[in-house]
């Protein structure tokens, strides 16, 4: 996975979509703005923190889920 | 008697979508969908750590930024695994200082090669021939191009490509030959004898009415 490491660390990208979704659920369209990502990116990232259990769809958007939460609240600011 | 089996694939048309993928890359696991919205530019090289796509690489790279103002992105393909693609990224940026910002494809079962008509067995049966395929926004196929697997690629003209697409979407004209940004772009011709007669009237530069150049506001 691209956005979290195999010892289930989220890697820097993975960090900066956490941090956007912990800001405010979004559409991958508004996480990759507010992440400055490219769309493809956090596209495939989205799908692989839903994998991972950390976020997941609701509608067109995207939310933590309480395990993406606590993860969020651990990465340095 | 054994029987043989030849599966056809239609090899990739201009205007028709672009076969649709996912594929494991050195930036994870991508699929042709993850691009709605952006061009793309999608490119096959022979092998990791050869000479012509070190070169290329490098190429590719420092025309990256250039590509994203205009909404583009790169995304490399080989026949190699995504262990082999890391080394080599590493390693060019480790001896050249140019980091490879894009991701690889690791098409090491040839799907996404063999679906876009990348290996050419009168050049390699195993390696992918140098292959340029432009997608647009809508994830239609807009430019092919292929290179033998001696020829490195030209990227000012990978960029002009795209310059000359958008601003065809933009303003409704061609461009003429060895055009750039900024040069006289191409009137489409009147399809009526009534529209060929009036287009001598309508303000262009024209050799005649069936060739018109404007400069573009």
């Amino acid at each position: 996975m691209a956005c979290i490491s195999p010892d289930g660390k989220p890697t820097e990208s993975g960090a900066k979509m956490l941090r956007a979704l912990k800001a405010k659920a979004g559409s991958a369209e508004e996480v990759a703005q507010k992440a400055r990502l490219p769309i493809f990116r956090v596209r495939s990232g989205l799908r692989d923190l839903e994998q991972a259990g950390l976020a997941s769809p609701k509608g067109d958007k995207y939310e933590l889920t309480a395990k993406g939460d606590k993860l969020a609240d651990s990465l340095p600011a | 008697m054994e029987e043989v089996k030849e599966q056809v694939i239609s090899l990739p048309r201009l205007g028709q979508p672009a076969p649709s993928f996912e594929a494991v890359t050195t930036q994870g696991t991508i699929k042709l969908e993850d691009y709605k919205g952006s061009w793309l530019v999608l490119f096959s090289h022979p092998a990791d750590f050869t000479p012509v796509c070190t070169t290329e690489f490098i190429a590719f790279a420092k025309i990256y930024p250039e590509l994203q103002k205009r909404g583009v992105e790169l995304l490399g393909l080989s026949v190699d695994s995504v262990s082999s693609h890391i080394a080599w990224a590493r390693n060019v940026e480790e001896k050249t200082k140019v980091k490879i910002p894009f991701p690889i494809i690791a098409d090491l079962n040839k799907e996404v090669s063999t679906a876009y008509g990348m290996i050419h067995p009168g050049q390699s049966k195993t390696e992918t021939v140098r292959c340029v395929f432009i997608i647009d926004d809508k994830q239609v196929i807009r430019t092919i191009l292929y290179y033998p697997l001696t020829t490195g690629r030209n990227m000012d003209e990978i960029v002009r490509i795209i310059d000359a697409l958008q601003t065809t979407d933009a303003n409704g004209v061609a461009t003429p030959a060895n055009w750039r940004p900024g040069d006289k772009v191409v009137v489409p011709s009147p399809n009526t004898q009534e529209g060929a007669e009036e287009r001598l009237k309508e303000g262009y530069e024209c050799v005649d009415w069936y060739l018109c150049q404007k400069k573009l506001k």
